[in-house]
């Protein structure tokens, strides 16, 4: 007779000391491991209501101007440091990882309409309602030493816009007519004009750095080539737009943020419909800025809300607000892609986490692993419907919860009496226009 | 390594001797395969059932040996036994209430007492902690030392229970007929139904789905989930009453036996009937080890068999009998060991080849710390599956909702008013200069159409290609897999 029976050594499967770790001997065969499918279910609830409990992004207020926040700037060349320009002409540095003010200077009479910090990051310029245009330096001026601008450029009109050419020394600048300046010169090398009046801002394109873009006061958005005479083209749309945002990774596409409560992405080459309408602001949007990895962008608005939506999102991904923050006139997404920044109309420039759950500081290795084991489980499950449900949830203040709902029915309103009308009419007199072709009056080559 | 001497260690050469050529080799092979050959094996003319369990105990090594032992207790009745998920600890009940825990490896009684009413049934919960006893009026649950924590009145009568490790539910059948399932971790009743077919004495649970299965005194076995009042499937399996069922843990077999001295394997995935055997008495009790070998007792006799779904079975494995008769059969999870109560006490036999080898650390781990105990503990609660989720294919989730998705297509043709999938229709344009015609009109809507339809069948052909070059590709790489041997062979069935 044979046998042979199951028998195991315990100092195989039992530690030899305290100090080393446990053992732990591993079997993958399914069916040790029953209901696979149910637990990891159970785990990606779990993962999504844990995202919720830890989505506190507010961070910091920077306190200090003793006017509303109209502008801001990110430094080219330092992650911790950032400009703002305020309604009373103040400009001040700030040192984000101390959240104080390193520097105040008397920059303008009157409001500071454009701050921007040169490619080299050794000097920036402000101009303001006193149409002139300042240079200054990075550093602070020795003791004893006045605050005395680099340059100043006395311009005839009122300058609305500023932004700085990413590579050359050239600058543009928009208010009656966008102007194209060389930092030695004292006036434009070019000007550009369409039969406008005024441009709200002018943008150069990070990418195709020749390109510009400005939003005019006839509702329309107009391009333009540096290196020509003549603008290139503009699309006028249905209401004004406020600002606009070149996306840092794609060449052609840009936003622009718009009175209607929407924003619209454009690919500059099609301008006759955009590629992608944003909705979900309940009032004008004043500002919008990219992610340096350009998927995503935020935007802040006259409602007293900031909106981060995904690039291709007709919707928003998250919503930052707070009772102290009255509207919010400017906004930065940092350059490591993980800070928000917004200015608002109550003086405080305040300091967000781009994404709410996540951890900030250095991680541990097994932490790191719970983090990508978590998010790949969400994205898993993103479409079960309790799942998506909690994902999408977000508390709103409750003017803002009752104007939304206003919104959507007075746009289903309009919705069905398009479709009565379509109904009773002989088939084809009513054509059915598309979300995104609505908003664009003409193109304008 | 030549076919031939693996061939000697294979299990269904049980008539060929073992040669003694090369013992050196033999040893090694042996502790090398170790792992898939525990075997027991006869001599020529010798019988694998008429081995005793005393000459196996001392054919083994000491702690092996030290597996089989008799626990003489014929004062409190008949035992019911359940051993815990990691196989360390043992529960008995005596019918006359005599309730002992033992971590029966170190042979340390963790706790012993005497609840001073008759026991129907016992369990352990989720880990040692803690365990449920069934006594003569309503549901008990105790501490590993043996302090009463619960008196659950609303558990009444008590039969049968079994614990669904993975929701953290207590299935209870009870004698009016109810079945009610209890959630341990939170301690509310998840869900009771009246069944209404009498006595429910006969109970299992389906490892693979968490179904309840009960069998019936005319023959059928019901399956039931927490989500529905009624059963879930009912199936004639005996012609008279059904005395035992049990499921493998992979869930595809269910083995039935009944008071018409039959033993039957259904295949519970196509609820359809495999095997029949015919027992000279039939099997009051049944239980499937890990590794698929079934126990059926029967008086006081208990029979091992192997391979009851693969193989016609025509003799046990092994046999044994034992001193009075057998109320409760148990195999313990990762050993060699089955638990066996009867009227004189409890028995541990050794049945070579029953638990599983490989254990899963992270699952259930039988040399755990307490640290690592209380770990698995928490993750356990938090990954704990909701009821609710609890059906006959436990997929589900993991399936695209195409009903839903064609629901919402068609509310959504009926919010906007069109349907914004459709293609358009094609309009010619309006040419000048009388190349609008009727005619010319016609042709350019022919031709269109033309197109598209050329553009269909491309795709249709397109599409068949690719799912032949698929199918090829699959049966080429399974040519060349089954060729590569890999560590997850040992999974394939």
């Amino acid at each position: 007779m044979k046998v042979k029976v199951l028998s195991r050594n315990p100092d195989d499967y039992v530690r030899e000391t305290k100090l080393d770790i446990q053992r732990v001997p591993r079997n993958y065969d399914p069916s040790l491991h029953p209901f696979e499918v149910s637990r990891e279910y159970t785990r990606a609830l779990n993962a999504t209501k844990l995202e919720r409990v830890f989505a506190k992004p507010f961070l910091a207020s920077l306190d200090g101007h003793r006017d509303g926040v109209n502008c801001m700037a990110k430094h080219t060349k330092s992650l911790s440091t950032l400009l703002s320009g305020s309604c009373d002409g103040e400009v001040k540095m700030w040192n984000l990882t101390k959240h104080d003010c390193v520097r105040t200077l008397q920059a303008h009479e009157g409001f500071v309409r454009g701050i921007v910090v040169r490619y080299c990051g050794t000097s920036f310029f402000t101009v303001g309602d006193d149409k002139t245009i300042k240079q200054w330096k990075m550093e602070a001026p020795g003791y004893g030493e006045a605050e005395e601008p680099l340059n100043t450029i006395l311009g005839k009109t009122v300058f609305t816009g500023l932004d700085h050419h990413q590579k050359e020394a050239v600058f543009a600048t928009c208010g009656q007519q966008v102007d194209i300046w060389d930092e030695q010169r004292s006036s434009p090398i070019r000007s550009f004009t369409w039969g406008v009046d005024s441009f709200s801002s002018v943008r150069f394109n990070p990418v195709e750095t020749e390109l510009l873009a400005s939003c005019a006061s006839d509702r329309s958005i107009v391009l333009y080539d540096m290196r020509e005479s003549a603008p290139l083209k503009k699309v006028i749309m249905t209401m004004r737009s406020n600002t606009l945002c070149w996306n840092p990774m794609e060449a052609y596409h840009f936003t622009c943020a718009n009175e209607d409560y929407n924003l619209y992405t454009y690919d500059m080459r099609n301008l006759d419909r955009p590629f992608m309408v944003h909705m979900d602001h309940v009032s004008a949007v004043l500002d919008v800025d990219y992610s340096p990895t350009g998927k995503e962008f935020v935007s802040a608005s006259f409602d007293k809300t900031i909106r981060i939506f995904q690039k291709d999102g007709g919707h928003s991904r998250e919503v930052y607000h707070t009772k102290r923050m009255q509207h919010v006139i400017c906004v930065k997404w940092s350059a490591d892609n993980k800070y928000i920044l917004s200015g608002s109309d109550e003086m405080n420039i305040r300091l967000w986490k781009a994404n709410a759950a996540e951890k900030l500081g250095v991680l541990a290795p097994r932490e790191k692993q719970a983090i990508n084991y978590n998010q790949k489980l969400k994205e898993k499950f993103q479409h079960h419907p309790q799942i998506r449900r909690i994902t999408h949830h977000r508390h709103l203040p409750k003017n803002i919860y009752h104007q939304t709902k206003e919104l959507r029915i007075m746009k289903e309103a309009r919705k069905r009496k398009e479709r009565n009308v379509r109904k009773h009419s002989r088939p084809g007199t009513v054509p059915v226009v598309s979300e995104k072709e609505k908003h664009v009056v003409t193109v304008v080559k | 390594i030549p076919k031939e001497r693996v061939q000697k260690f294979k299990r269904k050469d049980k008539a060929k001797k073992v040669s003694s050529k090369m013992p050196i080799m033999y040893n090694f092979l042996v502790a090398m395969f170790s792992f898939i050959l525990r075997f027991l094996e006869g001599d020529e003319d010798e019988d694998t059932c008429t081995i005793s369990q005393e000459d196996i105990a001392e054919a083994v090594d000491i702690t092996s040996g030290a597996k089989y032992f008799n626990l003489k207790l014929s004062q409190f009745g008949p035992y019911r036994v359940d051993y815990s998920k990691t196989g360390r600890h043992l529960l008995l009940g005596g019918r006359r209430g005599h309730v002992a825990c033992i971590d029966w490896q170190s042979k340390h009684l963790m706790c012993e007492i005497n609840v001073m009413e008759s026991v129907n049934d016992v369990k352990w919960l989720h880990s040692e902690a803690m365990y449920a006893v069934a006594q003569k009026k309503w549901l008990y649950i105790y501490d590993s030392n043996g302090i009463e924590l619960h008196c659950i009145r609303k558990f009444n009568d008590v039969l049968r229970m079994q614990f669904l490790p993975y929701h953290f539910l207590l299935a209870t059948a009870s004698a009016t007929s109810f079945l009610q399932y209890l959630d341990v971790s939170v301690g509310k009743e998840v869900a009771a139904f009246c069944t209404k077919t009498g006595r429910l004495d006969v109970m299992c649970q389906n490892p693979h789905n968490a179904i309840i299965h009960l069998g019936h005194p005319n023959g059928t076995v019901t399956l039931w989930s927490p989500n529905q009042k009624e059963a879930l499937v009912k199936m004639l399996c005996h012609q008279g009453g059904v005395r035992s069922v049990t499921v493998d843990k992979t869930g595809m077999y269910m083995v039935t036996s009944g008071l018409d001295k039959k033993l039957k394997v259904y295949d519970i995935r196509a609820f359809k009937p495999l095997k029949s055997y015919f027992l000279p008495a039939g099997a009051s009790c049944l239980s499937l080890s890990q590794r698929g070998l079934l126990s059926a007792a029967t008086g006081d006799v208990v029979q091992v068999y192997r391979d009851v779904w693969s193989a016609p079975v025509t003799k046990p494995y092994m046999a044994h009998r034992v001193r009075g008769s057998v109320w409760g059969l148990h195999f313990c999870p990762f050993e060699d060991v089955l638990g066996v109560g009867h009227g004189d006490g409890f028995t541990s036999m050794l049945v070579p080849g029953a638990g599983e080898p490989n254990f899963d650390g992270l699952d259930a781990n039988p040399y755990r710390s307490a640290k690592q105990r209380q770990e698995w503990e928490v993750k356990a609660l938090l990954e704990k599956i909701q009821p609710e989720l609890i059906s006959l294919d436990p997929t589900e989730l993991g399936y695209v909702d195409r009903a839903t998705f064609e629901q919402r297509h068609r509310d959504r043709v009926q919010a906007l008013g069109y349907d914004p999938l459709a293609k358009e229709k094609f309009v010619p344009k309006y040419k000048k200069k009388g190349r609008s015609s009727a005619g010319a009109v016609e042709r350019r809507k022919k031709q269109v159409a033309h197109e598209d339809q050329r553009d269909e069948i491309r795709k249709t052909v397109e599409d068949k290609m690719k799912m032949e070059k698929e199918i090829k590709e699959r049966a080429q790489k399974k040519a060349a897999l089954s060729n590569q041997k890999s560590a997850l062979d040992r999974f394939k069935k």
